[in-house]
Parts: C-alpha cells; sequence; structure tokens
C-alpha cells in the first residue's frame, strides 16, 4: 500500500515537472511571439513611410544598387582567382607529368646501372649491355667492340642483327667509330637515315682512363623507334661511363681468378 | 580493395627490373617472376594471377605458345595478357592478338603507358 502511494507521488511530481516545463515553453514562445509582432509592425511601418517619401525609395535604391554593384565585384573577384586557380591546376599537371617522365627516366638509368654492376663475369656484362640496347634503347643491328689485348685492335664480341664479321673495324680512317673513339664522346646520328653496315647511326666509345677499352656501335633501331629521346641520350651517356668500367673491372676480375688459379696451381705442386 | 596478383615472364632481367620498377607504383599488388616460358606457364597454373605481362622472344618456350596454352585452359582463360616485345611487326601484332592477348606493347617500354594499361585491364577495362 505504501509503495502504492509512493509510486502515486511519484508519478505526481514528474506530471508537475512536466507542467511546469510546458509552462516555461509557453511563456518563451509568446516572448517570441511578441517579438516577431514588434518586428513586423517596425517593418510596415517603415514600408508605409518609404511608400510615403519618394526620398526614401530613392536611398532604398541607391543602397540596393550599391549592393549589387559590390556584389558583382566580388563576383568578378572571384572568377579571376577561379582562373589562376585553373591555370596553376593546369601548371601542376604539367609538372606532375614531367616529374613522372623524369621518375620514369631516373627508373630507366637506374636498371640500366645497377645491371651492368651486377656481376663480375665479363660475359654477363656483355648480355646486359645487350639487353640494354635492345629492351631501353630499341636497336636492332649493333655490335659491342672490345680492346683485343694481343692485337690492340678493338674486335666485335657480341653482335646482335648481324654476324660479328659483317661489322666493319673500328679504325676505319674518317669514320664515324673512329671519330667518336677519338673524341671519347657518344656521337648520334640521324635516326631516319636508310640504315647500313658501314656507318652506324649511334657510336657509344667505352673509355678507362683515357684508355679506349671499347666501343657500342647501333647499325639499325627497331621499326617502331623512329627517334632519340632525351633519355636515350642519358643512356648513351650512362652506358659510355658504367659500361665501360664493368666490362674493365670485370676483365680485371677474370686476370686476377686466371693469376690467382696459377698461383694455387704452384703453391699446390711445391707443397704436394 | 583486394590486392592483385601480376605476373611478368620475361627473360630479360634488365626488362624485369624495369616493370617490376614500374608496376610497384601502383598500390595493393604482388609481383611474380618468371624467367621463360616454361617458368611461367608452371607460375600461372599453380597460383592465381590477375594479370600477365608476356615477352615473345624467350628461351625454352616462347610467348606465343604461352599464351596458347593460356587460353585453352579454361581456368586461366579470363587472365588479361598483356605482350611486351620487340617485334613491331603488324603481323607480330595480329598474331599476339589473334591468340588471345588482350594488349600488344612494344620496346622500348614507356612505363606510364604500361602503367595505363595494366590499370586499364585489372579495372577490367577494353583496350583502347
Amino acid at each position: 500500500m505504501s509503495g502504492d502511494r509512493k509510486d502515486s507521488f511519484s508519478r505526481g511530481e514528474e506530471f508537475l515537472q512536466l507542467f511546469s516545463r510546458g509552462a516555461e515553453f509557453t511563456k518563451e514562445l509568446l516572448v517570441e511571439n511578441e517579438r516577431l509582432r514588434t518586428n513586423l509592425a517596425g517593418l510596415e511601418q517603415e514600408q508605409t513611410d518609404a511608400s510615403k517619401t519618394p526620398e526614401e525609395w530613392d536611398k532604398y535604391r541607391e543602397e540596393l544598387q550599391s549592393r549589387l554593384q559590390d556584389l558583382e565585384e566580388e563576383c568578378e573577384s572571384v572568377r579571376m582567382r577561379l582562373q589562376q586557380v585553373e591555370e596553376e591546376n593546369q601548371q601542376f599537371a604539367a609538372r606532375y607529368l614531367e616529374v613522372e617522365e623524369e621518375n620514369n627516366n631516373l627508373a630507366n638509368l637506374y636498371v640500366a646501372s645497377y645491371q651492368l654492376h651486377s656481376t663480375l663475369d665479363l660475359d654477363e656484362v656483355l648480355k646486359v649491355i645487350v639487353e640494354i640496347v635492345i629492351n631501353l634503347v630499341g636497336a636492332e643491328t649493333f655490335a659491342v667492340y672490345l680492346l683485343d689485348g694481343d692485337s690492340g685492335e678493338l674486335d666485335v664480341a657480341v653482335s646482335e642483327g648481324a654476324e660479328p664479321s659483317e661489322f666493319p673495324s673500328c679504325s676505319k680512317p674518317g669514320g664515324i667509330m673512329a671519330k667518336s673513339l677519338g673524341a671519347a664522346e657518344p656521337i648520334c646520328g640521324d635516326p631516319t637515315q636508310p640504315s647500313n653496315l658501314e656507318d652506324p647511326i649511334v657510336c657509344i666509345p667505352l673509355i678507362v682512363q683515357d684508355r679506349p677499352i671499347g666501343l657500342i656501335g647501333i647499325f639499325a633501331l627497331l621499326q617502331q623507334k623512329d627517334g632519340f629521346s632525351a633519355l636515350d641520350h642519358e643512356l648513351f651517356s650512362v652506358m659510355g661511363g658504367h659500361a665501360s668500367t664493368a666490362l674493365f673491372a670485370a676483365r680485371l676480375y677474370s686476370q686476377s681468378e686466371r693469376k690467382l688459379n696459377t698461383i694455387q696451381g704452384f703453391i699446390d705442386l711445391l707443397t704436394k | 580493395m583486394d590486392r592483385k596478383r601480376i605476373l611478368i615472364v620475361e627473360d630479360s632481367p634488365t626488362m624485369r627490373q624495369l616493370l617490376v620498377f614500374a608496376l610497384r607504383r601502383m598500390k595493393d599488388v604482388d609481383i611474380v617472376e618468371a624467367q621463360d616460358g616454361m617458368d611461367g606457364l608452371r607460375k600461372v597454373s599453380s597460383d592465381h594471377f590477375d594479370l600477365a605481362l608476356i615477352d615473345i622472344n624467350m628461351p625454352v618456350m616462347d610467348g606465343l605458345k604461352l599464351i596458347s596454352l593460356i587460353r585453352g585452359e579454361e581456368s586461366l582463360r579470363s587472365i588479361p595478357i598483356v605482350v611486351i616485345t620487340t617485334e613491331g611487326a603488324k603481323e607480330d601484332r595480329e598474331r599476339a592478338l589473334s591468340l588471345g592477348a588482350n594488349e600488344y606493347l612494344t620496346k622500348p617500354i614507356q612505363a606510364n603507358h604500361v602503367l595505363t594499361v595494366v590499370k586499364g585491364l585489372l579495372k577490367g577495362e577494353a583496350p583502347a
């Protein structure tokens, strides 16, 4: 019984609170209503006054025109800003493409130099040179000449597109290969000219410590390759530097291996 | 997005490294390398791949043979294939495409172009 009374009291309290909140809300509504009525009355009065005096109308019109002008100026300024942003956007897009291209070029150069120095085996280095010239440069007929220690001549060590014996000698007087070796710089001819096995389109001298140790002569390009890009010239330069040292190091290594084996043979002979 | 698996079948380590460099710029890809057609066939048969980049001139088994074997196998038939080769003649292109290659790119490659083609095929877009 006592529990029922308590429950009734608490419910009564809840109702009272609900009613008092309702009363407060109603009061707030009345105040808001009053404020809006006052505002409306003021606006009506203003409108009535303005309709009564043409000067007030002129004043309003001037204010509106001035506001309109401000808005038009703002609009023009926003339009100009938009144009600037679009121009900046185009510049960023162009720059992005440049960076992408640069990135691709660097990847090519990195891979070329990485592969050239990935081995100390002479045949492997020559294989890498061939891969680079075919896959990265896009050559169809070419030869890699190496210095023959005995004859002192540059002979074809490896070739693609024709037999080694079909390639011309590097020492042909007045030839582009002799010029390139003399200048110690790659020489690049016109890639659109019909190819032949007399004069190469590209000569890349392989020079170490001012001494020629070889030469890469490109005589014909793949049919889909119609010219040289900036990357190709970079690759010629990388090949000139890195292929030379890679070949030089591989030759030194093989010589030292041979000497080591000979010495080991002597030691074995003496000690057994 | 689930990871995509790409198989590179190419005998030149230089080209493989270059292609790996290019493809690694895509997020969420796993790249597997094969050094000739036979190695490629073994790998493509024993694992799931979303795309294969295949060279034509390779020792042991060439790329064209590999493409025809892949297209002849029911479970592998849907793998998009991009040929990357030095062979630029029209008849070589037509032959590879008739065997079932989806795209035919010639060397020297542009990494951006390869990426665009690969991304398109992984999204299921038809080659342009």
